[in-house]
């Protein structure tokens, strides 16, 4: 018997296909007579709309139809939001799936061609006479609760979409406190960009009445349950594959008006649609994520110990509100504002604001890298106010093991870690004391280093489905997952979880390979498809392998189970005295006789001598419902120098010790923490949605938007500590968001670590040269002043 | 069809004419009239690279070129990178080395780092990153895309080396 796979760096199952250019994307999809569609798009910010004339378009060769949003109102329902935080005044605005009398952002839906090429459609485009009435709008959304800001929505007056508080009262312990340090933060919008576009394509079958629509889907059953809602076909007539998806970081969890324009396209004609976003439409029609402005304030002792942390915070949610949208800047960011440190006060308010710009959804991380983000830098300004180093003040501060599980002042019970351990590893990865004195040598230079930390906690394993429930997810948050062993003895793993990268298809077999005892070339994951998986929940928020994971572990544990009965039965001995190792039942103690699990498998399919009450078959399902979150922790270390000359930042080192518990596959985990990073970073350097003042996104394009590339980076280098989770079978914690939290502080504490000699101490992300020589100039204007 | 025009190339090895309309895009002729899928279509910029091909041998973004400017040329996409069963040593390490997560740009990748192998064999980190400076890929942080294309190296030196000396056998693997 070969190894355990289990821990193993096995090389990836998903990868013969995707190297071979075999992968099957939605816009792989070909069928006989198919259609394209193609969206015509608001140019204005805010407008009413008072005429569509489509009669040219629809008489241009090859042209089949032209759909517009008076026509489809009442037969399309409004596209829905599926997160409604409790206690928040959420005002569910009419989200129409083209816009019939007003848009609302430049990038609103407002009429579909579908012709019989993709370029006949988009010329068709053209041959659209819109007239619209400009109106005023505003994409900041502070500007917006203005009393003149205009009003995007007669029944959110305010432009306020939700306010909602959450924690304990600190008034006393800030009137108290003898040290108070308060910041304003922005936290730029920043646009997903997963490499695949958002493609729908669709099939309807006239004579059985079942659609079939290919989604580019982090979650095809959430999907189906909104298009049948939307659309009104029921669920067991629709059916949404996703096979595989090219990225997502959150980008791809919302049901968006173009899928459903292209299922209804389909059944209206009787013909295959399909429709593939340029990167142009990604850039303006696709959810946006984060744009948070943050009034965070610290209160604390002279001698290192944080009292209380609250924040206000305003959440731009764009022009409608988002399938998850509303869950993102309450639930997923005020429950975690104390970060990993034992604080017993804290408070968050949060106000979501509708503005004149396309939606904001999750996006990596979702909700966790603001909440990080704002106490790891106010860590660092309240260390700077008490002349204190920003480790010692972590250190002071961090939650220390004996505590868990921690209950943090929002009622989250963290599970389980070992903080000041990670903290430890990362300092003697970079070798502290010397790199201060290597900073101070080059000061002296006139050359800038700066060092930053991030000692960072996130929730994520999403999650237990009663607190789904309570915080107004409009959904459970278990998992599925069922294992059939086909006569054979090979087996096919069914999971409600859908990857889209991070490479379950190999991480799930591990499990089940480990459970079974088999070789992993002897199973084949399954996700993506409604029609072969009973229900599930989708991936996002780091849970597919502490959920769906757990949910595998399960269903594999009870095939063991059903198995070691019919070979006690075979073996003519008590169930109690078989034992199961390496792929083979045998008496305990004794080798001499045994079954394989092989041999097993086929006698329960044969059912020729099955023990009394035992059926036929060999698999089983499992639906598991985690009892918590997970919290993955750990330290990140990031090195900077900054060119007073040129204001450019170049990222000389990057450390991540890193704790998601066990690792199933120690080479994917560490890809996940890579990819998680460089998102991160992008944040704090490169990226930011720029609108202008008559919110028209300026960034729209590869060419004006920064994406970060491979000469950005150095090495990374990673290490971990493994604390397992308690509240899942395999105690893992997830990883696939945690470097997208932790890095951005790492960097942006760096930069102002490095500006500090040079009086700069605050600035905006993301620190492009421009905005750092900006502030350097700045600085010593100032000082100039002075003296 | 009236305002196509004819077109003859070779893809992956195989002699291909075809009727195309001048403004079809190399990428989409690809695509749609040849169903050669793995080719991606990544941005509408030319600047993710996920559509890369090799024309006559060269790395060119196919969302670039005109089909009809690709006429008489010689076209290798990700289907035809692999030779006789093989596969290439950048599809090896890539596998190998966790150099792709959602695979959506890997073919861009995998054709440009076909070419840069053979062109540069022994380029160091730095020179691979400016190498990919052409590419964008959202989920890996470049880190293994860099180790993968350093694997590749060796595993172009592994076999070219018995080339160099009296066996033959065991070139390809």
């Amino acid at each position: 018997m070969s190894q355990s796979v289990y821990g193993a760096r096995v090389r990836r199952k998903e990868d013969p296909r995707l190297v071979t250019g075999h992968g099957q994307y939605t816009d792989d999809v070909q069928l006989p007579g198919l259609l394209y569609a193609a969206m015509l798009r608001s140019p204005h910010a805010h407008a009413r709309i008072l005429s569509i004339d489509a009669r040219d378009a629809e008489a241009m060769p090859g042209v089949v139809k032209v759909y517009t949003g008076s026509q489809l109102k009442g037969l399309v329902a409004p596209i829905p939001t599926a997160w409604i935080p409790p206690e928040s005044d959420l005002k569910m605005v009419e989200h129409p799936v083209l816009a019939y009398d007003r848009v609302r952002y430049a990038g609103d839906g407002v009429a579909m061609v579908v012709a019989e090429s993709r370029a006949l459609a988009e010329d068709a485009l053209d041959a659209i006479r819109v007239d619209y009435e400009a109106l005023p709008a505003v994409y900041d959304q502070v500007r917006a609760m203005a009393t003149d800001a205009p009003q995007l929505h007669g029944d959110a007056p305010g432009n306020v979409a939700l306010h909602w508080t959450v924690g304990t009262d600190t008034d006393e312990v800030f009137r108290a406190a003898d040290v108070v340090v308060s910041q304003t933060i922005r936290q730029q919008r920043l646009i997903p960009n997963p490499m695949e576009p958002r493609s729908a394509a669709a099939l309807y079958n006239g004579a059985t009445g079942e659609l079939t629509l290919w989604a580019t889907s982090q979650n095809p059953h959430i999907h189906r349950v909104l298009v049948s809602g939307v659309l009104g076909i029921p669920e067991h007539r629709l059916r949404i594959v996703s096979t595989d998806v090219g990225g997502g970081f959150g980008s791809k969890i919302a049901c968006y008006p173009d899928e459903v324009l292209v299922a209804y396209a389909a059944r209206d004609l009787g013909v295959p649609v399909k429709w593939t976003e340029t990167r142009s439409e990604h850039f303006t029609a696709t959810s946006h994520g984060r744009d948070h402005v943050d009034e965070v304030q610290l209160a604390g002792t002279r001698d290192g110990k944080v009292l209380a942390v609250r924040v206000k915070a305003y959440a731009n949610m764009g022009a409608y509100l988002s399938t998850a949208g509303p869950g993102v800047p309450t639930i997923l960011f005020g429950l975690i504002v104390n970060g990993a440190y034992d604080i017993a006060h804290a408070s968050a308010e949060v106000y979501g604001v509708f503005t004149n710009t396309t939606p904001v959804d999750a996006y990596r991380g979702a909700g966790r890298p603001e909440a990080t983000f704002l106490i790891e830098r106010i860590m660092d300004r309240y260390a700077a106010a008490i002349q204190m180093d920003p480790v010692e003040v972590r250190r002071r501060n961090l939650i220390r093991r004996e505590q868990f599980p921690y209950a943090n002042p929002f009622g989250l019970s963290y599970d389980s870690g070992d903080y000041h351990q990670a903290l430890d590893k990362a300092l003697a990865m970079l070798d502290y004391p010397a790199i201060r004195r290597e900073q101070e040598a080059l000061r002296r230079q006139g050359k800038y280093i700066g060092i930053g930390f991030s000692t960072y906690v996130e929730m994520c394993g999403l999650g237990p489905s009663q607190v789904a429930g309570a915080v107004g997810f409009q959904g459970g948050l278990w998992e599925s997952a069922m294992v059939r062993v086909h006569p054979g003895g090979k087996v096919s793993v069914f999971t409600g979880a859908s990857p889209h990268g991070q490479g379950e298809e190999t991480t799930f077999a591990q499990i089940v390979a480990e459970k079974l005892g088999l070789p992993l070339e002897d199973i084949e994951v399954v996700h993506g498809d409604t029609n072969r998986i009973a229900m599930g929940w989708g991936t996002y928020g780091s849970r597919t392998t502490a959920v769906g994971g757990g949910a595998l572990a399960l269903a594999a544990d009870r095939v063991v189970a059903k198995a070691k009965t019919i070979a006690a039965h075979m073996l003519e001995i008590p169930e109690e005295a078989v034992q199961f190792e390496e792929g083979r039942f045998h008496p305990e103690g004794s080798r001499d006789r045994s079954v394989s699990f092989q041999e097993v498998t086929l006698q329960a399919y044969l059912a020729w001598n099955l023990p009394a009450g035992v059926e036929p078959g060999l698999e089983a399902s499992a639906f598991y419902d985690p009892t918590n979150f997970t919290y993955p922790f750990g330290t990140h270390i990031a090195v900077v120098s900054v060119d007073a000359e040129t204001g450019e930042t170049r990222l000389m080192r990057y450390i991540a010790v890193d704790d998601c518990g066990p690792t199933i596959n120690p080479m994917i985990v560490e890809g996940q923490i890579h990819g998680g990073i460089a998102q991160g970073v992008g944040q704090a350097l490169y990226e930011g949605a720029v609108y202008d003042d008559d919110a028209q996104l300026v960034t729209g394009s590869f060419l004006d938007y920064a994406m970060p590339k491979a000469r950005f980076f150095p090495r990374i280098e990673l290490d971990h500590t493994v604390t397992p989770s308690p509240h899942n079978p395999l105690g893992v914690k997830g990883v696939g968001e945690t470097g997208t939290i932790a890095s951005t502080p790492a960097v942006v504490n760096a930069v102002m670590d490095a500006l500090a000699p040079l009086g700069v101490d605050d600035l905006a992300m993301p620190f492009t040269p421009a905005r750092v020589w900006e502030a350097i100039q700045a600085a010593e204007g100032r000082k100039g002043g002075q003296s | 069809m009236e305002g196509h025009l004819s077109i003859q190339l070779t893809v992956n090895g195989r002699a291909v004419a075809g009727e195309v309309e001048p403004r079809t895009l190399l990428a989409h002729y690809l695509r749609d009239a040849l169903g050669l899928t793995g080719t991606h279509v990544g941005c509408d910029t030319s600047q993710c690279g996920a559509c890369t091909v090799l024309i006559d041998g060269l790395p060119v973004k196919s969302c670039t070129v005109l089909a009809v400017q690709a006429d008489g040329s010689a076209i290798t996409t990700v289907e035809g990178l692999a030779s006789g069963g093989h596969a290439h040593a950048v599809q090896r390490a890539f596998q190998e080395r966790h150099g792709l997560q959602c695979g959506f740009c890997t073919p861009g990748v995998l054709m440009l780092s076909s070419w840069f192998i053979q062109q540069y064999p022994t380029a160091d980190d730095r020179q691979i990153r400016e190498a990919l400076d052409g590419i964008i890929c959202r989920c890996t942080g470049y880190e293994n895309i860099v180790q993968s294309i350093a694997r590749a190296q060796e595993i172009q030196r592994e076999n070219q080396a018995p080339l160099a000396g009296e066996a033959r056998e065991g070139v390809s693997s």
